[in-house]
């Protein structure tokens, strides 16, 4: 199955500031690509737009299987996005949020399946946890099998690898890596460690 | 491992999540019953005879109260999500009708504990004359869910809002009022052994009406409100 991607002339102004202006491009799975600018330059709003989060202003974003059009539940399928601002529930469980989000996406998958699953990312004996206990690392790769979970074809991240260690790090580039086998992978980042994750898309000026 | 999809799924993941943070924090559950005691163990002490009121200004004050504690409670269940920054994590996995009927729900079914909780108290407390109790259920739990559905389909349109607190006050106005005046009606009609259903039958209408109205309609704005 082929998806595809296509920004076509994509705009977004907040309170008459334009942030994004014109972008157009185009990428079809299987690969990795990443959105490069410094703070400020719209990478996170660009992201957002592409994953159905925001209107944009101008222009549209189009996801086609196979060449068709996808309609925006569709769309809500095939997205799995990690971002500083798309926090979990913190009061809850790790095994209570990736039960929740499972379920909400459809997936109807057991505890023992849901454990197996924390186990991949070294949260299994934190899975009865709060995740307001967890450390920004164990947060991250929760998010990130949430955002997995329901295995879509398209991974959105958003400057997936602040405040993470070097094994931090390196988890992310395994995730990116075999996402990148089968689907699409759009990494926003200006962290010089993240900018070969895959090929440069869009560069954004301040 | 298999996959379903649908609002009604959706719906219910939604409603179940909430239920389980709600056990936890009691953060809604908290300020309903806090507000909705303190105000009928107050009443109870001002109004219980000898002292005694009418049974329309019974009525009238049971519903303030109701109608006080569920804007306490019920008026954040969307806030909580942007506060929390969990509001994308939800956008991005359920449909905005899956999220609008799982926090319908959610409202509902603590504005029936609301009401479980202090109605009785409430009977005790002043000795309010039910006559037709059967009439006082059916109003009861109509008017409950109806105020339920207001202050959601309100709480959904101003949780985007900056000044949501001021705002939400406004709104409600309008939009809460009919069922409420219904309600109070239909309770008073309860109370009085020459009313009954007959007296009440307009009402059950009026509340049923009222939420067949409100909640396709707010299912509609929802749609816009929520996905930007």
């Amino acid at each position: 199955m082929t998806w595809q991607i296509e920004l076509r002339r994509v705009g977004k102004v907040f309170n008459d500031r334009p942030v994004l202006r014109g972008i157009s491009a185009s990428v079809c799975s299987p690969g990795a690509w990443t959105i490069l600018g410094p703070n400020g330059s719209g990478k996170s709003t660009l992201l957002r737009i592409i994953a159905g989060l925001l209107t944009p202003t101008d222009g549209e974003v189009l996801y086609l299987r196979n060449g068709e059009r996808l309609n925006a539940q569709q769309r809500r399928q095939a997205v799995g996005m990690v971002a500083p601002d798309i926090a979990l529930y913190r009061p809850l469980t790790a095994l209570e949020n990736l039960r929740f989000l499972a379920r909400a996406r459809g997936m109807h998958l057991r505890d023992p399946q849901l454990l197996e699953l924390l186990e991949q990312v070294q949260l299994r004996q934190r899975a009865h946890d709060p995740v307001a206990t967890f450390s920004t690392g164990m947060v991250q790769r929760l998010k990130l099998l949430t955002a997995l979970v329901h295995r879509p074809p398209v991974l959105l991240l958003d400057e997936p690898g602040s405040n993470l260690d070097e094994a931090g790090m390196e988890f992310i580039r395994l995730i990116v890596r075999e996402q990148a086998k089968h689907g699409i992978v759009i990494v926003a980042t200006n962290d010089t460690r993240e900018m070969d994750y895959g090929e440069p898309l869009i560069r954004l000026g301040a | 491992m298999s996959r379903s999809s649908g609002w009604a799924r959706e719906a219910q993941a939604v409603f179940a999540k909430d239920c389980l943070l709600e056990l936890r924090t009691r953060v809604a559950l908290g300020a309903v019953v806090l507000f909705a005691v303190t105000s009928v163990v107050a009443a109870g002490f001002a109004l219980a005879p000898p002292s005694g009121v009418a049974g329309d200004v019974k009525a009238a004050l049971l519903w303030v109260v109701i109608f006080f504690a569920a804007v306490a409670g019920l008026s954040r269940v969307f806030v909580v999500e942007e506060e929390t920054r969990t509001a994308d994590a939800l956008r991005l996995a359920v449909s905005p009708v899956g999220v609008f009927v799982g926090k319908l729900a959610f409202n509902t079914v603590l504005m029936w504990v609301l009401c479980a909780l202090t109605v009785p108290l409430y009977l005790v407390l002043l000795e309010a004359p039910v006559v037709h109790w059967g009439l006082f259920v059916v109003v009861t739990f109509l008017g409950s869910t109806a105020l339920a559905c207001a202050t959601t389909a309100v709480a959904a349109i101003v949780a985007k809002a900056s000044m949501r607190g001021a705002l939400f006050g406004v709104l409600s106005f309008p939009v809460a009022l009919p069922p409420l005046l219904v309600a109070i009606h239909g309770t008073k009609a309860a109370w009085m052994a020459n009313a009954g259903w007959r007296a009440a039958i307009g009402d059950i209408h009026v509340l049923v009406g009222f939420m067949l109205v409100i909640v396709p309609a707010s299912l509609l704005v929802f749609e816009h409100i929520w996905s930007d």
